[in-house]
């Protein structure tokens, strides 16, 4: 059936979707693509679907590109790459009437209008991704050479014969594909414009980790966190990390407390499930003073849920994590660039509050590929592990009193002082007690260190003038979808804000109460089926937002998605 | 050369005729046979009465969750390859809470000591059966008695080929003392199985039961024999030995980790051009 398609500014950008069964090799076909649109100037945004399933299935990669900024997902296909039948069934409601399907010879197009690629006749079939390359490459007006040294960074390690079958292939379908032309023509390569990197959500943190100074991770599997283990643990080896693979999430988190405890600045990485398992980790964090930093890509629940879809769903989960009272911060990346920055920021306040801190991410973002700029990563500074020795009060007590709560933080064996850390309360010197006079003074403690987070709180961002008509607030991955959703709203003459939320917790109303009480219309929109994030602003600062779009069958918020609910709610 | 009074002394929270006590002696003079300062010592602990043991002496510690000694211990032992990292906790936390840890510690054979009060019972909670406890004991959790065949942890060990696999008895202080000095100088995981009787909620396995069948593994037994330390971890009843069962030569894990060799993780400098050369990748 063909959904009513809202166009959005993405009139300006050209949304190409690739897709196929698990097995044939399109994920790499769209990074290729993806990558040769970069390093042609183009800006990106990816979006992978895929199934929780190693063959078979239907996977899609669709990459969105333009000559301008973009930061939002788009439905509307103008070339749909058809690797199997299943993606034309699919994804054919979703094409522009001015769009195409490239597909192979055995392939039926439904009736849409398409481009039939003689597949056998232009390499052997396990070749067959590349010349689908190649012709999508050709169509989109991509200098061959780009795509050339693509593949050969891609391929170069293969053996010579497959490197030189893939090179074939690709000159022979941009060959074939010369002599035709896309319905529309897709956005002119942009001038020339500075060396753009191209990195996804989970690899944005990862190197925003490495740069912080992360020296301990743990993990255990779960999509669609374990990218982010998985790169620290390829540059283990060169950079001076430890990376484990733990028995469990309860090893993981627990281990990366003690290696925190010892002086590495530590992360673990995990989904709803796996984090289910490392609350009372959480917990023990808190109580010892242990910095930690913890990033849950979410997914779908509860329970499995939906292993490889994207959602929102955790927000308050994490939020209340962990038994007891005890400070925390939790971040909520919206773009590729923010993932970078806030994981650096969140290694900082974990030293500096002495606890626990999150990066709360989703899986659209976590494999959402963009243009990155570059990030002046030489001038940046790593944390460090620990207070200096100089000046600590003899004997050394790890818990003293202070007046923000922070006491200084020796690490055990680097000095002649001995550290004791209890996860029972605990007297100054670390060693349990059930004196309920201390008790109470440890509460307090422990409870200022709030403070130092709240006045450290990144303050929501607002793209547009106060007294909007329509002010939509979002918080993580949704950002791209409103701005761009506010953008085009603007654009049709209406007035419009966005308000975007890269910290969840703790919050100051000073940041965003009066803009909320001067709009007409305030509008929540969460990738979760009960406006977690609406209600969360409700219990702090009593304002009601009265209207919610929210989408939680699975998929990311576009930008269509948003402008859809708005018409259709008036 | 430290003493066994640089370990200090405190009060405790055991009852009094506590196995604990002999073996925190034990301990306090392991440790200053290893010739260790108290400051390069750092004791990981669980939850239980076994857990308290690290407080009633002078070393750094980390008192963690029922179960998760052993995870942080290895986190640490990983961040500071310098520590002497001891994990002490009983055997409700080592084999039933932390199992699935117990496995992986073992399976790894990273550089730990692992000190296992066993007293066959939940002491803190009051007396339900532990995963140690004979079948048959009778507890107020269990009236009909324990189901469950016991777990061993001592032929669990040697099964994995764990570096160093031991068993002490609380009641022999000397002898125990030397098998957890042993058990620190070990390069690689070693697990010392105390016996330790609880006086108050574990009537069968007392002292005197304990007494009347331990024995001390005779001087000529070969613990580089896995096979003959398969059969020996196995004896349990009538007779029960105790000394080192079984010594391996694997690796410890700590080596898997190049950059261990180059000291603690705390303090080292970020190297700038690496990161510039990393992100360049994503060019």
């Amino acid at each position: 059936m063909r959904r009513t398609i809202v166009h959005s500014v993405g009139d300006s950008a050209f949304n190409v979707l690739i897709g196929g069964e698990a097995g044939q090799g399109l994920v790499t076909v769209g990074q290729l693509l993806a990558k040769s649109l970069v390093r042609s100037g183009f800006a990106v945004v990816v979006t992978q679907g895929y199934q929780s399933r190693i063959r078979g299935g239907h996977n899609s990669f669709s990459i969105r590109f333009g000559g301008g900024a973009l930061a939002a997902p788009q439905e509307a296909v103008n070339l749909l790459v058809a690797l199997d039948q299943e993606t034309v069934r699919i994804h054919g409601g979703d094409i522009r009437q001015d769009g195409l399907v490239l597909l192979g010879e055995g392939l039926d197009p439904g009736g849409l209008a398409s481009l039939k690629v003689p597949l056998r006749e232009l390499a052997e079939e396990r070749f067959s991704n590349v010349v689908a390359l190649g012709a999508a490459a050709s169509l989109l007006g991509l200098d061959e050479e780009v795509v050339v040294k693509a593949m050969s960074r891609t391929f170069g390690g293969r053996k010579a014969g497959v490197a030189e079958g893939n090179r074939n292939a690709l000159g022979k379908a941009y060959q074939w594909a010369a002599a035709f032309d896309l319905p529309v023509e897709s956005p002119p390569a942009p001038p020339l414009v500075p060396l753009r990197l191209m990195m996804n959500g989970n690899e944005a943190i990862a190197l925003g980790a490495l740069s912080a100074g992360v020296r301990f991770c743990a993990f255990y599997p779960m999509t669609p966190s374990t990218t982010i283990p998985l790169a620290l643990a390829g540059w283990a080896g060169e950079a001076g990390l430890v990376v484990e693979q733990a028995e469990d999430e309860i090893s993981a988190v627990n281990m990366a407390i003690g290696a925190s405890f010892a002086g590495a600045p530590s992360l673990v990485a995990t989904s709803g499930g796996g984090f289910a398992l490392m609350t009372e980790g959480v917990s023990l964090a808190g109580m010892t003073e242990t910095p930690l930093v913890i990033v849950i890509a979410q997914r779908p629940g509860p329970a499995t849920g939906l292993p490889t879809r994207t959602e929102q769903g955790d927000l308050e989960f994490v939020l209340h994590a962990g038994h007891g009272e005890f400070p925390r911060a939790i971040l909520s990346p919206g773009s590729v660039e923010e993932c970078f920055q806030l994981t650096r920021r969140a290694f900082a306040l974990a030293e500096k509050s002495q606890g626990p801190v999150f990066v709360l991410t989703d899986q659209f973002l976590a494999d959402s590929y963009r243009d990155v700029k570059p990030f002046d990563i030489r001038s940046l500074e790593p944390v460090t592990a620990g207070s200096p020795v100089a000046g600590v009060k003899v004997p050394y007590e790890r818990y003293a009193d202070a007046a923000d709560g922070v006491s200084p933080r020796l690490l055990p064996g680097l000095t002649e002082h001995l550290v004791v850390a209890d996860s029972d309360e605990h007297t100054r010197d670390g060693h349990l007690t059930e004196d309920l006079d201390v008790r109470r003074q440890m509460v307090e403690k422990r409870l200022r260190k709030q403070e130092i987070l709240l006045g450290e709180v990144v303050p929501p961002s607002l793209e547009g003038a106060g007294n909007p008509g329509i002010l939509l607030v979002s918080w993580g991955s949704v950002k791209g979808a409103a701005e761009e959703a506010v953008s085009t709203l603007r654009a049709a003459g209406r007035s419009a804000a966005a308000m975007h939320f890269s910290q969840v917790w703790p919050l100051a109303p000073g940041q965003f109460l009066e803009i909320m009480r001067s709009a007409e219309r305030v509008i929540c929109v969460e990738g979760n089926a009960t406006g977690q994030m609406a209600r969360l602003i409700r219990r702090e600062t009593g304002f009601e937002v009265r209207e919610k779009i929210l989408r939680y069958d699975g998929l990311p918020i576009t930008p269509e998605y948003i402008l859809r609910e708005i018409q259709g709610g008036g | 050369m430290p003493d066994v009074e640089d370990y200090g002394s405190f009060e405790t929270a055991w009852c009094p005729g506590c196995g604990n006590f002999p073996l925190l002696k034990a301990v306090k003079e392991g440790l200053a046979a290893a010739g260790l300062e108290p400051c390069r010592v750092l004791f990981v602990s669980g939850i239980g009465q076994a857990a308290k043991a690290p407080h009633y002496l002078r070393a750094n510690l980390f008192n963690g969750l029922h179960g998760r000694a052993l995870p942080v211990a290895t986190g640490a032992k990983l961040a500071n390859p310098g520590l002497t990292v001891i994990a002490e906790s009983g055997d409700g936390c080592m084999y039933g809470e932390g199992g699935n840890h117990f496995l992986a510690a073992l399976r790894r054979n990273i550089d730990l000591t692992v000190l296992v009060h066993n007293n066959q019972v939940y002491g803190l909670t009051k007396g339900q059966a532990s995963p140690t406890s004979g079948a048959g004991f009778v507890t107020k959790a269990q009236p009909a008695g324990v189901w469950s065949e016991p777990f061993n942890p001592v032929a669990t060990a040697v099964s994995l080929r764990a570096g160093f696999v031991a068993r002490g008895f609380s009641g022999w202080g000397d002898h125990l003392a030397d098998l957890i000095r042993q058990a620190i100088e070990h390069r690689g995981i070693s697990l010392v199985d105390i016996l330790q009787p609880c006086v108050s909620f574990n009537k069968v396995n007392t002292f005197a039961w304990y007494r009347e069948r331990v024995y001390d593994l005779p001087g000529e037994y070969d613990p580089r024999d896995w096979e003959k330390a398969m059969k020996i971890s196995m004896e349990w009843g009538e007779r029960i030995p105790l000394g080192v069962v079984y010594r391996g030569e694997r690796r410890a894990f700590d080596d898997a980790f190049t950059t261990l060799s180059e000291g603690p993780l705390a303090g080292r400098n970020t190297d700038r051009d690496l990161l510039e050369r990393i992100m360049d990748r994503y060019a």
